[in-house]
């Protein structure tokens, strides 16, 4: 190992590899309640031909690698499960072009949601991008690696989707680019060409490592606002969210139930954002919302409920950052979400399976869910906070994660950014012939096994 | 340990790295160490590792806890309940390997300067006021206020310098003050930040005899650190005096036309310091100030009041170093910020921030271009112009 350490000095520079304990500690686990696993190293890259170089010494050592974006997936995929290197990617982090024209933003790995946020709330204050409900810390490319959704989903669909091109280091060390800008020196359309970029997006870092990639931007509206509907029956959400997208209106449609206060416990609560450039198109577009769900209002089993002025700024905000309140609601420090992507129709079934898996584990949790692609899907999270100085009261939240993955796929869902036993259940009830497929790939592509080891591995 | 309770809390978001609209990192030691050790959640999280056994004191561990700038970038931003604890689960950390006997050398030479010198620069007692030269501001024997002017401003050339504008402008504007000489010591402020919660309790004990004994009410202090400890740890153990940082007493001045303010014409951008800015909420005065200068133009930086990014200084850093130099040192990063608004000047408002500054445009090579200058020495050369 004393040879490796020397090597990734010589790559990087001897500030920015680690082999102590204190990052081989921290490293070794995410917020979530996957069990850890130290990395022999932590190494910090600042361009893509040092990381080509470390992926090179890693085939030649046979030492795996785990890159890294924002490390805050909650479902383990940065833990190194067979240890070797951890790539934090994050002084990857120049946005190297914004095309207004073309509506692009091409950034390097380490390019964060926020700061991107932030350079184009500055710079470009006509375009913005779908910023998702993580913290501002999580990376673009780490989001899209994992099929990540944001507050532009409703209307244009997963993250994955707005990538546009991606540079890739390939497990054996050859860069690679996806998409117009590996004929072109432009990087705006994934089409006409064959889609190599699916080689690399929901793979979890096991096909190759983003350098680069470039993602939509879309036009930045002037004016915002929330309306919330809240019925008591949760058979009514499909017909609910078909007649919200219906009419076009709505720009991010969000989900969330939770038992507290007392007086929220049995709502299913609609968040319809909405946005414009004039006053008479908000008007316009909350009018036709309004319209649409009528006949609950006039059946009273609905209603709008009064958002007061002084709470609208939280809800509309982006990233949300009360969500990570919910960590602390049991002054635990902890939450994981099982995410299950599923048809809009399936929302019932799932409601009903999250409330029974909490009164049996957790008196406090929280059901969350974003509508994708005006209705096509929806991501469904079941959030479970925990305590993370009682082992008991975390064993408890193990439990009902792993009822919450049993549910999800039981229920027509397919799990999201799975943790390990998430990836084994859905690949022991995925088609052979596809699970074949992708065994092939990951063969084809990283022969020595190398990238992110233990994910979206067969037995 | 003291926090042990809130610990494991931490979440690791990570809300606390940054400024408000997520511009940029906005902790100085993770900008410039980058491993998210170096992180307000990371040290939570080591701390708590630390505390279970999981990890052994060492001299990383001692360098991830004292790069902390303590400049409250990560209170301010932090999402949680607790964030107001954050710096005090940090000192507390701190003093347990103070109270280990494993600190950092840096740390160490530190106390001992002060514990022998009574002051970090292992200066006599009797060079403190050697600072004055033509400034004739006298030694304190009943006047209204006392001019606390901290161990940076007595010692250090380019703190001596702010000291002497400070101390002209506010005596020519008829402030009735005197300073205590050799008989200064050092304001503690540093000390217990970095975990010696012994020693400073000492020294703040013989400041408040002292204060007390020589009948002192008021103290106008030149450096934000002394201004911080002094407003917010001498009452608890019975210090109760008033206290103004100089910008405060300079911004009333100027408001009540009894400081003379002449034309300057200049592009200027303030800095905030930490212990003036995000520690006790003193943003506007520096810059009402500035303003009222005649032909000043203020501009501001991005990152600005409980946005603004640290010089680096904080925390013992300006002492230990710990944080270093480099491309990446906040100083360095702070001047080209700076220098990204177009202002031919930086004003400060501090003397550790002054002199961080003072040694990062030149090692920028741009001290041609911007120069550092506290408000005072704005307005004595807006004077002399």
């Amino acid at each position: 190992m004393g040879n490796v350490y020397n090597s990734l000095v010589e790559i990087v520079g001897a500030e920015y590899v680690s082999n102590q304990p204190e990052e081989t500690f921290f490293y070794s686990r995410d917020p979530g309640l996957s069990e850890p696993h130290n990395p022999d190293f932590v190494v910090m890259p600042k361009t893509t031909e040092e990381v080509q170089k470390i992926v090179l010494l890693a085939n030649q050592e046979k030492i795996p690698i785990v890159p890294m974006g924002g490390s805050l997936t909650l479902s383990g995929l940065c833990i190194p499960l067979k240890n070797g290197i951890v790539l934090d990617l994050k002084r990857m982090n120049h946005i190297l072009e914004i095309n207004e024209q073309s509506r692009y933003a091409l950034v390097e790995a380490g390019v964060s949601h926020g700061v991107l946020q932030s350079y184009l709330n500055r710079k470009h204050p006509r375009l913005m991008h779908s910023a998702p409900d993580a913290p501002p810390m999580n990376t673009v490319a780490g989001n899209v690696a994992i099929h990540g959704s944001g507050h532009l989903s409703q209307e244009t669909g997963f993250h994955s989707e707005m990538v546009q091109g991606l540079e890739v280091v390939l497990p054996t060390g050859e860069i690679c680019y996806t998409g117009s800008c590996s004929v072109v020196p432009k990087w705006f359309a994934r089409a006409p060409l064959p889609d190599l970029a699916g080689l690399f997006l929901g793979w979890l870092g096991t096909t190759g490592i983003m350098t680069k990639l470039s993602i939509r931007l879309y036009p930045k509206p002037l004016k915002k606002d929330v309306l919330m509907f809240v019925t008591e029956n949760p058979d009514y959400m499909p017909d609910i969210i078909y007649n919200v997208t219906e009419t076009k209106m709505a720009e991010d449609v969000n989900l969330f139930a939770q038992p507290k206060p007392d007086w929220a416990e049995g709502f299913q609560h609609t968040v319809i954002n909405i946005t414009g450039n004039s006053e008479e198109e908000m008007s316009f577009k909350r009018r036709l919302i309004r319209r649409s769900l009528h006949k609950y209002i006039h059946n009273k089993v609905g209603g709008f409920m009064f958002v007061l002025p002084m709470i609208k700024p939280g809800m509309m905000e982006a990233p949300m950052r009360t969500l990570s309140n919910f960590a602390d609601v049991e002054k635990g420090g902890g939450f994981e979400y099982i995410g299950v992507i599923i048809p809009t129709e399936n929302f019932p079934i799932l409601y009903r399976d999250a409330i029974q898996i909490a009164e049996k584990y957790r008196p406090k949790w929280s059901i969350m869910c974003r509508v994708i692609g005006r209705g096509h899907s929806m991501m469904f999270s079941y959030a479970w906070p925990f305590n993370r100085a009682d082992p008991d009261d975390m064993e408890m939240a193990k439990k009902a994660l792993h009822e919450s993955n049993i549910s999800g796929l039981k229920s027509g869902g397919v799990i999201w950014k799975p943790e390990v036993e998430g990836q084994r259940m859905m690949m022991e009830a995925m088609d052979p012939h596809t699970l074949k497929l992708l065994q092939t790939i990951k063969k084809t592509l990283d022969p020595n096994g190398i990238m992110n080891p233990g994910n979206w591995e067969a037995k | 340990m003291e926090y042990e309770d809130i610990i494991h809390r931490c979440f690791r978001c990570g809300y606390c790295k940054f400024p408000e609209d997520y511009h940029d990192i906005n902790c100085p030691s993770y900008r410039k160490f980058g491993f998210e050790t170096y992180s307000p959640g990371g040290r939570m999280w080591l701390i708590k590792a630390w505390l279970n056994k999981e990890i052994n004191t060492s001299n990383r561990y001692g360098e991830i806890l004292y790069s902390c700038a303590t400049c409250g970038n990560c209170m301010e931003h932090c999402v949680m309940p607790f964030k107001d604890d954050l710096l005090n689960i940090f000192e507390a950390a701190k003093a347990e390997l103070v109270n280990g006997g494993i600190i950092p050398p840096g740390v160490r030479d530190y106390f001992k300067a002060i514990n022998v010198n009574l002051n970090p620069y292992k200066e006599p007692q009797d060079t403190r006021s050697d600072w004055v030269q033509d400034a004739g501001i006298e030694m304190y024997s009943g006047q209204e206020y006392l001019f606390y002017v901290g161990d940076v401003g007595s010692f250090d050339e380019r703190g001596k310098r702010m000291a002497r504008s400070v101390a002209k402008v506010l005596k020519e504007a008829g402030v009735s003050m005197g300073i205590l000489g050799s008989e200064e010591t050092c304001d503690g402020n540093e000390v217990k930040v970095l975990g010696e919660e012994g020693l400073f309790q000492f020294l703040a004990e013989k400041n408040i005899t002292q204060f007390n004994e020589l009948g002192i009410k008021k103290i106008i202090t030149l450096d934000p650190h002394a201004f911080n400890v002094f407003k917010k740890e001498y009452p608890d153990l019975g210090g109760r005096f008033l206290v103004w940082h100089y910008s405060q007493v300079l911004a009333e001045l100027a408001r009540d036309k009894k400081l003379p303010l002449h034309e300057f014409k200049a592009k200027v951008t303030y800095h905030d310091p930490c212990y003036l800015g995000r520690h006790n909420r003193v943003y506007d005065e520096p810059r009402r100030i500035l303003k009222a200068i005649p032909g000043l133009e203020l501009v501001e930086m991005s990152r600005n009041r409980e946005n603004a990014y640290c010089c680096g200084g904080g925390g013992g850093n300006f002492f230990t170093d710990i944080l270093g130099m480099g491309e990446d040192s906040p100083s360095r990063i702070r001047v080209r910020e700076a220098l990204d608004t177009g202002a031919d000047i930086l004003a400060v408002a501090c003397p550790v921030c002054a002199k961080m500054f003072e040694d990062a445009v030149k090692t920028e090579e741009i001290e041609d271009r911007l120069k550092i200058m506290d408000l005072a020495e704005i307005i004595i050369e807006a004077r002399n112009q």
